[in-house]
């Protein structure tokens, strides 16, 4: 993408980032696709374009650490250019996408594929996820330095585990070798087996297969484990429940090289979504209990867990038209992830600079970068009006998946604009 | 939270009537108590020369069998006969799906054929459910089980054996032994027990065959059989799949045998009032010894009368409840 030269003056908005809130408005100054200055230092000079941010809120671009595209290999449920246009709709410029494509993500081949589709239809910028493990298998290990030359920006196994714990040490200290961030996901295959909802009351009354929490735990304790002795940047993707926010927060305290994320969905509902067997919310880890709910919330405010996710995954109709454990796990969620997030901030669960540094910062740190409103940051920015009405109906969605979480509710915040590298590639319509 | 839609309203129509029955969860004792009593009156149906009622006559209702069943789907299948209804019988296991048809497809084409009621049995939790979202206003589903969630039908009929035996439901004593984890039938029983007002609901089983936090679903747990005999006035015994052994959830026949399968020893240790009840098919020398199964205690043969009378009330039942919902709504189109 072209980097548009002069300089754009944002006015008028209410400055958030991961180091506080301006809470009065203020001015951001951008210069050749950077931050120039921000405040009354923004306020000198002329500019050659000016945008008025009036009532709205400037934050960093929202930064997405899992993201499933469906490029390569499932046009049915969604492309690179559906995928990133809905995120650039939902604030986001920066998405990383999961390797689970087909073919799967474990060679630079691959890697070049969704790079060269991305640099002519995405209007955001993608940097893919490789495998860690061939074909994700789980029992040879994927070309990691060769996928990072390539342009990979951390390699993870999906959502599935790497179950044997031998090779799941050596992708490690491998891993470990070229400094390439893992980003795994806590899984026991065997625990979790077949199962779809949360092993608790919601399952057992309704006669749902459980995956109980000790799916997630046992896992992840095999990770931590691993992941100290051998020194690699582990970051754990989606943890679901209580026992796993304490587990990381012991590590942290020991002093392991961890991270984690939880996705938007999991800090708005429980088991409870389940109870008319709605197939939209077949996601995997399962929505747990109100208590897991609250852990993971905290989790957050306590800097445990660093960023939030969207955990999107497009499916064609057909995927979530069925009986609920016949339908694929995931939510088309990209879009209705700030909106979700608002009304965390609307219930004083979050700040809305926590909120954005979980969106933004957060998650650019887990792969070495910044998403600051700081002079000389790249000018990847979101102006949103946290009061305008926002529905996710199938006119509205971008996606090619149309199961958004809440669908037949009006929720509270709209994306006015979404600027990268200071300029503008998504532009609300009113 | 963002709360989900309410959902007990899928099968109740806005006046309380029944419309699909899915599921007892969500239905209070008056209309538990409708159900027995409706299906009281179609008892004396079945003792007739000529065993006919025209309540739906004219109407079509499929018998829509994902799982195969010869057992339940006959007796749905005599209950709309002797409805007046015409019947369609399709055993859906060996066709469409086994050719990969999605069941959102086999569902177009079944509407196409103009039925009023699908009676369903699936392996699939909430098939029922999803089957009821998605067809055209206007037709009944009828649960006939669905995966390890219900099988409202069966638990009302072992409910109207139960009254027919001991009055009523007060004060009663009731166990249920075997495998609770994977039946539909101990969870709709559990919840009619609660709902007709038991006294105490006792799930008798190994931990393995226990779903978590059952005690939740409105029962007490007991692991030592001999203890949870005691003062028994109804004991329910579940048929016990082979394939729990392959599953690790056993160590064999025999163990369970021993330690949860009601022998006439077992039974003494109950009142001797208490009566035997097994939905079927019976694994005898597994979950029940060939005495007891056959003894003066057993009404499981009843089970099976009853059956039929419990699914003529519940498909007439919805069947107005549809036929109220469709004039309610003509009314308000009317005026509007």
């Amino acid at each position: 993408m072209t980097q548009p030269q002069g300089t754009l003056r944002i006015i008028h908005g209410r400055l958030v980032d991961a180091r506080g809130d301006s809470g009065s408005p203020q001015t951001l100054l951008v210069r050749d696709g950077r931050i120039e200055a921000v405040g009354a230092d923004a306020e000198q000079g002329p500019a050659d374009r000016v945008l008025d941010a009036s009532g709205c809120v400037v934050t960093p671009g929202f930064f997405d650490l899992h993201c499933n595209l469906r490029e390569p290999g499932n046009g049915q449920k969604g492309n690179i250019a559906s995928e990133t246009l809905a995120a650039a709709h939902g604030g986001f410029t920066t998405v990383c996408a999961s390797p689970e494509t087909s073919p799967v993500n474990d060679s630079s081949a691959v890697t070049h594929v969704i790079l060269d589709v991305a640099a002519s239809r995405s209007p955001i910028r993608v940097l893919p996820v490789g495998a860690v493990t061939r074909g994700l298998a789980g029992d040879l290990l994927s070309d990691m330095a060769g996928l990072k030359k390539a342009g990979c920006v951390a390699l993870g196994n999906g959502a599935r585990p790497v179950a044997n714990a031998r090779v799941l040490r050596r992708c490690m200290a491998y891993a470990r070798t070229y400094d390439i961030p893992l980003m795994m996901t806590p899984i026991n295959e065997a625990l979790a087996a077949d199962g779809y909802a949360h092993d608790g009351l919601v399952a057992s009354r309704l006669g749902l297969l459980g995956i109980p929490e000790v799916a997630e735990t046992t896992a992840l304790m095999e990770l931590l484990l691993l992941a100290e002795e051998t020194g690699v940047r582990l970051h754990l993707a989606q943890l679901s429940s209580a026992r796993s926010v304490a587990m990381v927060a012991d590590a942290q305290a020991r002093g392991v090289a961890v991270t984690a994320d939880v996705a938007m969905h999991q800090l708005l509902f429980t088991e409870a979504a389940l109870a008319g067997f709605d197939s939209r919310f077949h996601v995997r880890p399962p929505l747990r209990t109100e208590a897991d709910r609250q852990a993971l919330l905290a989790g957050l405010r306590d800097g445990v867990i660093g960023a939030i996710v969207s955990q999107h995954q497009p499916h064609d109709s057909a995927a979530k038209q069925a009986p609920l454990g016949a339908t694929e796990p995931g939510l088309s969620t990209i879009e209705s992830v700030l909106p979700l997030g608002l009304r965390l901030v609307a219930d004083g669960q979050l700040t809305l600079s926590q909120l954005v540094a979980a969106l933004s910062h957060g998650p650019a740190a887990v792969v070495g970068e910044q998403a600051l409103l700081a002079p000389g940051q790249t000018a990847d920015l979101c102006v949103f009006d946290p009061r305008a009405p926002w529905q996710a109906s199938d006119h509205a969605l971008r996606s090619a998946g149309k199961h958004a979480p809440v669908r037949d509710q009006v929720l509270m915040g709209a994306v006015r604009y979404t600027l990268r590298e200071g300029q503008v590639v998504w532009q609300a319509v009113d | 939270m963002i709360p989900n839609d309410p959902f007990p309203s899928l099968q109740l129509t806005a006046a309380g009537q029944l419309k699909h029955f899915l599921t007892l969860d969500g239905l209070d004792r008056a209309l538990l108590t409708d159900i027995l009593d409706t299906a009281d009156s179609f008892i004396e149906v079945g003792e007739r020369r000529i065993k006919k009622v025209p309540l739906l006559r004219g109407r079509t209702v499929v018998n829509l069998f994902f799982e195969s069943s010869t057992r339940t789907r006959s007796t749905f299948e005599l209950a709309a006969k002797r409805l007046s209804a015409d019947v369609l019988n399709l055993d859906i296991s060996t066709s469409a799906t086994s050719k990969g048809e999605s069941l959102s497809d086999t569902l177009l084409n079944l509407e196409a054929m103009a039925s009023d009621m699908f009676v369903v049995r699936h392996s699939q939790s909430g098939a029922p459910h999803f089957i009821a979202e998605s067809v055209t206003p206007g037709v009944a589903i009828i649960n006939a089980g669905d995966g390890r969630h219900a099988h409202p039908t069966q638990a009302m009929l072992d409910m109207l054996t139960i009254r027919q035996h001991k009055g009523g439901f007060e004060g009663l004593k009731v166990a249920i032994v075997g495998d609770i984890l994977h039946s539909r039938v101990a969870r709709s029983q559990i919840r009619a027990l609660n709902t007709l007002g038991a006294e105490e609901v006792r799930v008798i089983a190994p931990g393995t065959l226990l779903p978590t936090d059952v005690e939740a679903l409105g029962c007490r747990v007991e692991y030592d059989m001999a203890a949870g005999m005691k003062d028994l006035d109804v004991v329910i015994m579940l048929r016990l799949q082979k394939e729990r052994m392959e599953g690790a959830l056993l160590p064999s026949e025999r163990e369970f045998y021993r330690l949860y399968g009601l022998s006439q020893d077992k039974l003494a240790l109950a009142n001797p009032e208490c009566i035997v009840m097994h939905p079927g098919p019976i694994n005898r020398g597994v979950e029940i010894e060939s005495a007891v199964a056959d003894g003066p205690q057993s009404v499981i043969l009843n089970q099976v009368t009853n059956g039929i009378a419990v699914r003529m009330a519940v498909m007439s039942m919805a069947m107005s409840g549809q036929v109220a919902e469709r004039g309610q709504n003509q009314a308000a189109g009317e005026q509007a």
